[in-house]
């Protein structure tokens, strides 16, 4: 059974934009909560640095308030790192796949992004964002429920799997990336209070703070959280769980469905997956977690490339005589 | 949750009831929900007319008749909101942005008797078969205007010729696989041929998900009636697909091709192309090497056999007709010449949907099957013959007058509704270019109850049967029953503010 290059593109897009909508969903949460300390301003810009959007939010904003920033990630439609972009672009990419996917699973996107939609009409209340972040939550997991439950399993749900672990590897690293950086200790909070609530904040963002505990029940520290999450092989979050799981993926596809393209994609994830498990977190942080996190980055933009070309009929179409059936 | 203001259906307003609002059903006598109904001097196809009454429909009646008013209008809310968030809708295009809308749906059915269907399945499977002799004929030896049945310019200098398509032969000689046939019911009950659609007729999606959407929200009524299944729609056109595919493929390869995302009618492309269960295409996932047809899969290219198109000609490829179409696919027309992929329907079906060559149908069935038309056509008058316009002219408060090129209800002027001012600009356009216009005595379209604020109240409908046909001529029982909402309006065009109803046709023994 053929998949059309374009449905591809989409199953797999569709995937990445409902991932990162629950990331960011949890990230604004988390933050909510702990932005109530006196280092708050700071903690909300912060998500601007997350994504990268310094530029682009300073050109409608002069400071990054509490409400600039909510309204910034939630509605703003200039934005296409808000939530409502990406409801819209996962919604527009749902609708490009009504012939092919499930009528639960377009339905539901579709009365997610509905709702998100009336929402942006009027303001939503700092008491309430939490309350609004964790319905964002579980709309964005009730679609992974759905899409579990339904969702045919040919090629099209291995694009899915795809785009969803490449998008999940991507937020861990930025997460990590940022809040190393702004948490980095100065020498007076190394083990205080603060520095623990912080990186307490960066594990409940990616739902690991108790599965954190499990493995190191004592004591947490920069090396311990940062190297839980990119090696742990447990954690569904954690970048070596999602690496492993695109090789999956692009196994499966080449063999399975006997898929021509994407040697180039494969033979990426395989070095990348051999360069995550051959050193240890405190090599990385000696050699700098900055540059190791933005090399991971550059990894999966290129792989992201690179399945493109394979499969998304990016290439110049070559005329390969295909059989019939 | 509500959808969003500028996401809401329309017509919802009538759901909503305010304190002032007069209701006409009085509370606790529901038995009284039809018998204020009145009709007035249309033929109802709920309850028939003094010469022709609905025996067929007695059942309905009294299970209707048992409803209570604020209960209906419930089941009508509930409805609204499932087809919004199943995403059964159209795009309306405004300044601003595009909106999704519903196609307002009305659960009061409109009832097509078994005996009355027989009558309406002749009479559209002989038009259809008509129509492709016709299209056959002037794209071959043009015997019907060497004889002088159509005059010769109608055909040739109509835009939707396409000379391309003389001397091509195609599967079976059909032209036309899918049509649509615009009916409209008299004063006296008369079934008449308003209009053909013999292009890309579209609302088929509608009669199936209408169906769907009366048996979840009304079960107690749909009971134990018997009506004809509408379902196996898609099944009956993948199977046309398959039969009109090139010779000496195994297993054709079957796509449907859609504008896109954009378009008006995408539902109804997702719905089609899931029901057949085959890939929905687009312009762009198609490319043409070598004469040959192919679509472009994660495993590189695959050829396709038969298409199912849901784009007009004139889109279809740039390289032979409009070149800044960017939804064609270049090339499809050489494909298609040489025999290497079917196209449903044909190119250059639109000349025989022609408003002015409609009025030549009759004709072309006594031409070319002896026979009379067994569903008669609306009089008309075509203005570019100087008496028809003469006549156009003197009886312009009395006729609708419609342009030939348009379509969806635009441009038409209802001579016994329009102001002096609206009768003289169309007197104008007429003198000025007689040859773009028909005119029609005003049908007195027939009414169906449907739920309104102010109770059960009469709306004028019509119907669109819609006809499959490779080697075979297949017509879905029943059809579109489109209804004018606005109180007095004869306009059902859905992008004129109409809705639709469910459509039953009862089966034998019911009638």
């Amino acid at each position: 059974m053929n998949l059309l290059a374009r449905y591809a593109e989409s199953i797999f897009w569709m995937a990445r934009y409902m991932e990162r909508a629950e990331n960011l969903a949890r990230i604004l949460d988390v933050h909510e909560t702990f932005s109530r300390d006196t280092r708050g301003v700071t903690n909300w810009f912060s998500i601007v640095q997350l994504n990268a959007d310094e530029k682009d939010f300073f050109s409608r904003h002069d400071r990054p308030t509490a409400e600039a920033v909510i309204h910034y990630y939630m509605f703003d439609t200039q934005n296409s790192n808000s939530l409502l972009s990406m409801l819209h672009m996962a919604r527009e990419n749902a609708r490009a796949l009504r012939p092919w996917i499930s009528t639960e699973m377009w339905t539901q996107i579709n009365v997610f992004h509905n709702k998100l939609l009336e929402m942006s009409t009027s303001d939503v209340p700092m008491q309430n964002l939490s309350k609004v972040c964790t319905w964002i939550k579980e709309e964005c997991q009730t679609h992974t429920g759905i899409t579990e439950g339904t969702f045919y399993r040919d090629q099209g749900w291995y694009f899915y799997q795809m785009g969803k672990y490449i998008e999940r590897a991507d937020q861990t690293t930025r997460l990590l990336d940022i809040k190393y950086h702004t948490l980095l200790p100065s020498p007076v909070e190394v083990g205080s209070t603060l520095d623990v609530s912080q990186w307490t904040t960066v594990l409940r963002s990616t739902a690991g703070y108790h599965a954190f505990r499990r493995v190191y029940p004592r004591g947490m520290s920069p090396t311990t959280v940062a190297g839980f999450m990119l090696f742990n092989e447990g954690f569904p979050r954690s970048v070596v769980m999602c690496v492993r799981q695109i090789d999956g993926v692009l196994t499966r596809l080449r063999s399975r469905y006997e898929l021509r393209g994407g040697a180039q994609a494969m033979e990426r994830v395989d070095e990348l997956l051999s360069a995550l498990l051959s050193r240890p977190i405190e090599a990385v942080l000696r050699q700098g977690l900055h540059e190791y996190l933005d090399w991971i980055q550059l990894q999966l933009i290129t792989l992201t490339t690179e399945i493109a070309q394979a499969y998304f009929g990016m290439d110049a179409p070559v005329a390969v005589q295909a059989q019939s059936q | 949750m509500q959808p969003p203001e500028r996401c809401r259906p329309v017509g919802r307003d009538w759901f909503e009831t305010s304190a002032g609002e007069s209701v006409s059903v009085p509370e606790g006598k529901p038995s009284d929900l039809l018998s204020s109904y009145n009709p007035g001097l249309y033929f109802d196809e709920l309850f028939g007319s003094m010469d022709l009454p609905a025996e067929h429909t007695a059942l309905i009646r009294q299970r209707l008749s048992g409803l209570d008013f604020d209960e209906l209008r419930r089941r009508a809310q509930d409805v609204e909101r499932e087809l919004y968030n199943l995403g059964i809708t159209f795009i309306v295009y405004s300044e601003k942005d595009a909106v999704d809308r519903i196609l307002p749906f009305d659960i009061i059915p409109r009832v097509i008797s078994a005996k009355e269907w027989t009558h309406l399945e002749a009479g559209v499977t002989q038009r259809v078969a008509a129509l492709n002799l016709f299209l056959h004929d002037i794209y071959h030896d043009q015997k019907i205007l060497k004889d002088g049945i159509i005059p010769r310019e109608l055909v040739e200098g109509n835009s939707n010729f396409r000379p391309q398509m003389i001397g091509l032969d195609v599967p079976f000689n059909t032209y036309i696989h899918i049509m649509g046939t615009d009916l409209v019911r008299d004063r006296h009950g008369t079934f008449r041929v308003l209009e053909d659609n013999g292009r890309v007729p579209s609302g088929v999606s509608y009669v199936v998900e209408n169906r769907h959407m009366m048996q979840r929200v009304f079960p107690d009524l749909v009971q134990d009636i018997g009506i004809r299944p509408v379902d196996n729609y898609g099944h009956k056109l993948l199977d046309a697909m398959m039969e009109i595919a090139p010779a000496g493929v195994d297993d054709p390869q079957v796509v449907l091709l859609s504008p896109g995302t954009y378009n008006s009618a995408y539902f109804e492309h997702i719905f089609l192309a899931r029901e057949m269960g085959v890939p929905l295409v687009e312009g762009r996932d198609l490319v043409v090497e070598n004469d040959r047809v192919f679509m472009k899969t994660t495993n590189g290219l695959a050829p396709v056999h038969s298409i199912y198109r849901r784009l007009d000609d004139a889109f279809l490829d740039p390289r032979a007709f409009n070149p800044d179409s960017l939804l064609g696919v270049p090339g499809i027309l050489d494909a298609y010449r040489k025999g290497n992929v079917a196209l449903a329907n044909a190119i250059g079906t639109g000349v025989a949907d022609d408003k002015a060559v409609y009025c030549y149908v009759p004709r072309m069935i006594k031409y070319y099957l002896d026979q009379d038309p067994i569903i008669p056509n609306v009089d008309t008058r075509i203005c570019r013959e100087a008496d028809a316009l003469q006549y156009t002219l003197d009886h312009l408060a009395e006729l609708v007058v419609k342009p030939v090129g348009e379509a969806g209800g635009y441009g038409i002027t209802i001579g016994p509704r329009a102001s002096k001012a609206e009768l003289e600009d169309c007197r104008a356009k007429l003198l000025a270019d007689p040859s773009n216009y028909i005119s029609q005595p005003v049908v007195d379209l027939s009414v169906c109850p449907t739920v309104t604020p102010d109770g059960i109240e009469p709306r004028h409908v019509d119907l669109r049967p819609f006809a499959i046909t490779a080697r075979n001529t297949w017509v879905l029982p029943g059809g579109l029953s489109r209804v004018a909402l606005k109180k007095g309006t004869l306009i059902v065009n859905s992008s004129q503010g109409g809705g639709s109803k469910d459509t039953w046709v009862l089966e034998g023994g019911a009638s």
